[in-house]
């Protein structure tokens, strides 16, 4: 078969493939998530789309455009090339809760994700918050600051969302560059100290499921 | 070549599953590409890959060997897959995005300005005839381990 199986030292041998990491940015609609993959992203936001077909139906309300059997949904996306061997890649879920098995896509493999909070609308980042929860998916919720928006500590939001003490709360900008950078170090820093906690209590490799 | 018949008022005129005559999975599909696989080109001078097509399906591609002979490695000479009537004008467009440099599913899929799953389909196509290669992101069960996790850290620090 012409899939490079992966073992740990596959990349060791041809350091010509870089391994290749994905982090995940979900939130409601307009809180920010392109302008954040944006602002980090070697690459002008990229925007792939998948075209549905059955997948929509039993909740688009297509009374009147019956004709209509596919809907497009995008996905913006971002690249940061951390150094030869390494790429990471910014995936913008979709907003809509409906598309749940792209999120499941989206979601295997995941290194982690940001949950981008607007604290005039909490309820929006519910699902994704609850989605990482269920999957153990490493996140940060990053309450992104708009201009005019009362301003929360993060404590009142960690309590608002109910969240375990583990999971980092940032308040941050999407539109600056740093600030989405501490954002996406708070992500990866979660997922090695899970990753460490994992190793300690568990030292066989997990077998695969 | 690469450009696609598109109408401003209907979209474009070449429905997208069209491309991949209907089909909506390839046949190597077994597993779904990763929108993080890199798909890098294959070399076809001769390598261990090559030659098993070579005793598969390659006895009726006359034309094929020709244009191999010629241009075929490391050579970012794109006549090769030009010259391959089999190829439709989106295959030859991965080929050469991923002679450039690895390139991932996603990537592929937001340059040509196709849907994901077609692209899917014409990499899988690209595989069984030995243009591409994929390499696999880690496997979903296992993490990458710390030293890769400490890299990416310092590397988004460093940003």
């Amino acid at each position: 078969m012409a899939f490079g199986r992966s073992k740990r030292g596959a990349s060791k041998a041809t350091p010509a493939e870089p391994v290749t990491l994905k982090l995940l940015v979900a939130g409601g609609f307009g809180v920010g998530k392109t302008t954040l993959v944006g602002s980090v992203s070697e690459i002008k936001p990229l925007r792939t789309e998948e075209t549905l077909t059955e997948a929509g139906r039993p909740v688009d309300d297509t009374a009147g455009v019956e004709s209509k059997s596919t809907t497009t949904v995008a996905m913006d996306f971002g690249r940061i090339t951390i150094n030869d061997g390494l790429v990471l890649y910014l995936f913008g879920t979709p907003g809509q809760d409906r598309f749940w098995f792209l999120w499941d896509e989206l979601a295997q493999g995941a290194l982690g994700a940001v949950v981008l909070v607007d604290t005039r609308r909490l309820e929006d980042s519910f699902a994704g918050i609850d989605y990482f929860e269920r999957r153990s998916i490493p996140f940060t919720v990053a309450v992104n600051h708009f201009d005019g928006a009362e301003v929360y500590p993060p404590d009142a939001i960690r309590e608002a969302l109910d969240l375990d003490a583990e999971v980092p709360v940032l308040v941050c900008d999407a539109r600056r560059r740093e600030s989405v950078r501490d954002v996406l170090v708070s992500v990866v820093e979660h997922a090695m100290r899970r990753a460490v906690a994992a190793q300690q209590t568990e030292p066989r490799p997990a077998p695969a499921r | 070549m690469t450009d696609r018949w598109f109408d401003d008022a209907a979209g474009p005129v070449v429905r997208p599953y069209a491309m991949t005559r209907g089909r909506t999975r390839s046949s190597s599909d077994e597993v779904r590409l990763d929108l993080i696989a890199l798909v890098i080109a294959q070399s076809r001078d001769g390598e261990g890959p090559a030659k098993a097509q070579e005793t598969g399906d390659g006895g009726g591609d006359n034309h094929q060997g020709a244009a191999g002979e010629d241009t075929g490695g490391g050579a970012h000479d794109n006549t090769d897959v030009l010259a391959d009537n089999s190829l439709a004008p989106e295959h030859v467009d991965i080929v050469v995005q991923c002679r450039r440099a690895p390139q991932s599913v996603a990537e592929l899929a937001a340059e040509l300005d196709l849907p994901v799953g077609v692209v899917r389909v014409l990499i899988g196509d690209l595989i069984d005839a030995d243009w591409v290669r994929v390499s696999r992101p880690v496997p979903p069960a296992e993490l990458p381990d710390e030293s890769i996790l400490r890299e990416v850290i310092d590397g988004l620090r460093a940003l």
